[in-house]
C-alpha cells in the first residue's frame, strides 16, 4: 500500500514541479525580456486596484490561464479533427514525463523505508530520456499535418528535421559522458559527482566534459524550438509555424511543453555537468570543507539543502536559456543545419574518441 | 499475489495494445493514421521488452524505431505528392494468395515458436542490468556480426545519397547538375553580401574618379 | 516490477493533466456559428485554396531523416560498448574505431556528394 502511496506522491511532485515552474517561466520571461530590451514588462495585474503594489506574476498564473481557457475551442474547416485535438496532447505529454528520470535527492529514509527521491527507477535513466525527447518531434509532425494549412506543414516538416538533427548532435555527446562515467544510471552519475578533486573543486562533469556539455545545451535549446532555433515557428515567414491553426488551451499545451522542455534541458544538463542534487562540500554526514575541517548537518538539513541546490541550479539554467532566448538573433535555415550536421556532429565524435583515448592512457582501463 | 495479477494484467494491455495497433495499420485506409497506429503498436512492444526485462532494448525501440523509422515514414507520407487521397490497398493480387502466403508466415513462426526454449529465472529477476550484458555479448562474442552491422549501415548511407541526388541525364549521355550557378545581379549581390558589394563600389568610384 | 509503480502514475497523472488541457476549451468556450471565412486556414491572408495535404517538400527533409537512422543506430551501439569501456580496455577501443571509421567514410562521403548541403 506505501508503495502505492509513494509512487503516487512522488510522480505527482514532480509533474507539479514542472507544470508549475514552466508556468512560472512564463512570468520569469517576460519580466526578462522586458529586463534585457529596457522596458517595463507585465506590469497591470491587480486585483481591482486594491492591492498597493502590482502583481504581475498573477497575469502568467491566474489571468492569462483564464483567459485561455475561456476561448472557444476552433477548429478550422478541412483540418483532420481527430489528429488535431491529438497534436497538442502528443507535444506536451512526453515533454512532461521526461523529467521522471532525473534524480532531485539522495535515497531518504521515510517511517522505515528508503525512498529513492526520483520518480522512475531506470537502470537505463539516459536512454529514457533520449526516447522521451525523440517523441516531442511527433507534436509539431502531427500538427502541422492536421491543420491542413501549408505554412504550418511547412513549419512541421523544417521543425521536424530540425530537432531530429540536434537529437542525433546530442546522443554522440552523451555517449562521452556515458564513457566518462562509465553507467547509464543517472543517480549512479551524481553519486559520482559527490567527491572532490584537487582538494576543493567539487567533481562536477563539466571539467571532465566541456565540450560535451556545450553541445548538450546547445542541442537541447534547439530540441526546445527556442529562438535562435525557432525556425519552425519563424513568425516572419511562416506566420506562427505549425501550431498556427491552434487557440486557447491547446495553443497553451503548445506553449507549456516548449517551457516544460527548457526546464528538462536544465535538469539534464544539471544532472549530468554540475553535480546534480550535490551540495559543493556537503556529505551525506555534513559538509566536509577544504581547509575548514568538517562540520556535521543533521540528515533533514541536509536532505533539504540539496534538494534547494538542485531546484537553484536547475532555475539557474532556466534562466539562462531565457537569456541567450532574448540576446541571440534567429539562425537562418541553412545555417541551423550546418552548425547540427557539419559542425556538432563532428566534434561529438571526436570527443567521443579523445575522451575513450585519454581514459586508457590514463590507465583507468583493464 | 496481488502484485503477480497486477503484472499480468498489464502484460495482456501490452500485448493487446501492440495487436491493436498492427490492427490499425491495416485496416485504417487513411495512411496518417496507419503510421500512427504503427506507433501504438511500437510502444506495445516496448512495454513488452519491459516486462522481459531488457530495459536497454526497450529505450532503443522508442529510440529508433519511434524516434527514427516511423519520422521517416511521416516524411515519406508528407513528402508524396496526394497520398492522403490514395487507395493504399493492393487490389490486383486478390485473398486467395494472400491468405496462403500469410498462413505459410504464421505456420513457420508457430512452429520457430514451439521448437523455441524459454529460460526463466526465479522470482522474475534478472541480476546485473541488461546494457552491461548486451555490450559484452556484442563486442567480446559477437563482434563480426557487430562490425557487420556497420557495413550494412554504410550501405544504407550511401544509398540515401545516392536515390536522392537528382541527376537527370542529357540525351548525349552526360550527368547534368543538380542547379546550375546562375550569375548574380548586381542588386543579389549587393543582398547577399552587403560589404563585399560596397568595397567593390568604393573601387569603382575610385576608378572613375581617376 | 514495483520499481514501475511510480511510472505508471506518471503515465496517468500526465495524461488526465494534458487530456483536461486540450478538452478544456470545449467546456468553458463559447460557441459561435460558422461561416466559410472564419473557418478558412490562416496563410497570411491569402485565399486558401485547395488542401495543404499533398504540397511537395524537398527531398532533402527525406535525405535528413534518413541519415539520422543511420547515425542513430550507430549511437545507439556506442552505449553498451561506453558502458563497459573500461574493462575492455585497447581491445574496445580499437573495436569501436573500426566500427567508427566504416561509418565516418560514409559521412566523408555524404559531405563529399554535397548530402549535408543545404541549397
Amino acid at each position: 500500500m506505501s508503495l502505492w502511496a509513494i509512487g503516487a506522491v512522488k510522480s505527482l511532485l514532480v509533474l507539479v514541479f514542472v507544470l508549475q515552474l514552466s508556468a512560472f517561466l512564463l512570468w520569469i520571461e517576460r519580466k526578462g525580456s522586458a529586463l534585457i530590451q529596457n522596458r517595463i514588462g507585465a506590469n497591470r495585474a491587480n486585483i481591482f486596484g486594491v492591492v498597493p503594489f502590482n502583481l504581475g506574476f498573477l497575469n502568467t498564473l491566474v489571468a492569462d490561464p483564464i483567459k485561455m481557457f475561456t476561448k472557444e475551442d476552433f477548429i478550422p474547416a478541412g483540418c483532420d479533427r481527430f489528429l488535431h485535438a491529438l497534436a497538442p496532447f502528443m507535444a506536451l505529454f512526453p515533454a512532461l514525463i521526461t523529467f521522471a528520470a532525473i534524480p532531485f535527492g539522495d535515497s531518504i529514509v521515510l517511517g522505515g523505508e528508503t525512498v529513492e527521491l526520483r520518480v522512475v527507477d531506470l537502470d537505463v535513466g539516459l536512454l529514457y530520456i533520449l526516447a522521451m525527447v525523440s517523441m516531442g518531434v511527433y507534436g509539431a509532425v502531427i500538427a502541422g499535418w492536421a491543420s491542413n494549412n501549408r505554412w504550418a506543414l511547412l513549419g512541421s516538416i523544417r521543425g521536424s528535421a530540425q530537432m531530429i538533427s540536434y537529437e542525433l548532435a546530442m546522443g554522440l555527446a552523451l555517449v562521452s559522458v556515458v564513457l566518462s562515467y562509465g553507467t547509464l544510471d543517472m543517480q549512479d552519475m551524481v553519486h559520482a559527482q559527490g567527491r572532490t578533486v584537487l582538494g576543493f573543486l567539487p567533481a562536477w562533469g563539466v571539467f571532465f566534459q566541456p565540450v560535451a556539455f556545450i553541445i548538450i545545451f546547445v542541442a537541447g535549446m534547439a530540441e526546445s524550438k527556442r529562438v535562435p532555433f525557432d525556425i519552425p515557428e519563424a513568425e516572419s515567414e511562416l506566420i506562427a509555424g505549425y501550431f498556427t491553426e491552434y487557440s486557447g488551451g491547446k495553443q497553451a499545451s503548445f506553449m507549456l511543453a516548449d517551457f516544460a522542455e527548457v526546464v528538462v534541458v536544465a535538469g539534464l544538463v544539471t544532472t549530468l555537468f554540475f553535480g546534480g542534487w550535490q551540495f559543493p562540500w556537503l556529505a551525506a554526514d555534513g559538509f566536509h570543507l577544504p581547509l575548514m575541517g568538517t562540520i556535521e548537518v543533521s540528515a533533514l538539513v541536509v536532505t533539504l539543502l540539496q534538494l534547494m541546490a538542485f531546484s537553484l541550479k536547475v532555475l539557474f539554467f532556466c534562466w539562462l536559456q531565457i537569456l541567450v532566448r532574448w540576446t541571440v538573433p534567429r539562425f537562418r535555415y541553412d545555417q541551423l543545419m550546418d552548425l547540427g550536421w557539419k559542425g556538432m556532429l563532428p566534434i561529438a565524435l571526436a570527443n567521443v574518441v579523445f575522451t575513450a583515448a585519454l581514459i586508457l592512457a590514463r590507465g583507468e582501463g583493464s | 499475489m496481488e502484485e503477480f495479477s497486477l503484472s499480468v494484467a498489464a502484460f495482456y494491455f501490452m500485448a493487446g495494445l501492440t495487436l491493436l495497433g498492427a490492427g490499425g495499420v491495416v485496416f485504417t485506409e487513411n495512411i496518417v493514421y496507419s503510421a500512427l497506429s504503427l506507433m501504438v503498436s511500437f510502444f506495445g512492444v516496448a512495454g513488452l521488452y519491459i516486462f522481459l526485462n531488457a530495459d536497454f532494448v526497450a529505450g532503443v525501440q522508442v529510440l529508433v524505431y519511434v524516434g527514427g523509422v516511423l519520422v521517416l515514414t511521416l516524411f515519406a507520407v508528407m513528402l508524396t505528392h496526394q497520398i492522403a487521397e490514395i487507395e493504399v490497398s493492393n487490389k490486383s493480387v486478390g485473398r486467395v494468395p494472400a491468405l496462403l502466403i500469410c498462413g505459410g508466415l504464421f505456420l513457420v513462426i508457430a512452429k520457430a515458436l514451439r521448437g523455441a526454449e524459454f529460460f526463466t529465472t526465479p522470482g522474475g529477476q534478472v541480476s546485473e542490468s541488461s546494457t552491461y550484458g548486451i555490450g559484452n555479448l556484442l563486442l567480446r562474442e559477437y563482434i563480426l556480426p557487430f562490425e557487420l552491422a556497420s557495413v550494412v549501415l554504410l550501405a544504407v548511407l550511401v544509398g540515401a545519397v545516392v536515390l536522392s541526388r537528382k541527376e537527370v541525364i542529357a540525351p548525349d549521355g552526360t550527368p547534368v547538375p543538380e542547379r546550375e550557378t546562375i550569375p548574380l545581379t548586381e542588386g543579389q549581390r549587393v543582398m547577399s553580401s552587403p560589404r563585399a558589394a560596397l568595397a567593390g563600389a568604393a573601387a569603382k568610384q575610385k576608378v572613375s574618379d581617376v | 516490477m514495483s520499481d514501475y509503480i511510480p511510472v505508471f502514475f506518471t503515465l496517468v497523472f500526465a495524461a488526465v493533466i494534458v487530456a483536461v488541457m486540450v478538452s478544456l476549451n470545449r467546456i468553458l468556450g463559447p460557441r459561435t456559428e460558422a461561416n466559410a471565412i472564419k473557418d478558412a486556414v490562416f496563410e497570411c491572408g491569402n485565399e486558401p485554396t485547395g488542401t495543404a495535404w499533398g504540397v511537395r517538400f524537398a527531398i532533402k527533409f527525406y535525405l535528413v531523416a534518413l541519415l539520422f537512422i543511420v547515425f542513430d543506430v550507430e549511437v545507439v551501439f556506442m552505449y553498451p560498448w561506453a558502458v563497459i569501456f573500461r574493462e575492455l580496455g585497447w581491445f574496445g577501443f580499437v573495436e569501436m574505431m573500426v566500427f567508427m571509421g566504416i561509418l565516418v567514410v560514409g559521412y566523408m562521403y555524404a559531405w563529399r556528394k554535397g548530402a549535408l548541403e543545404w541549397r
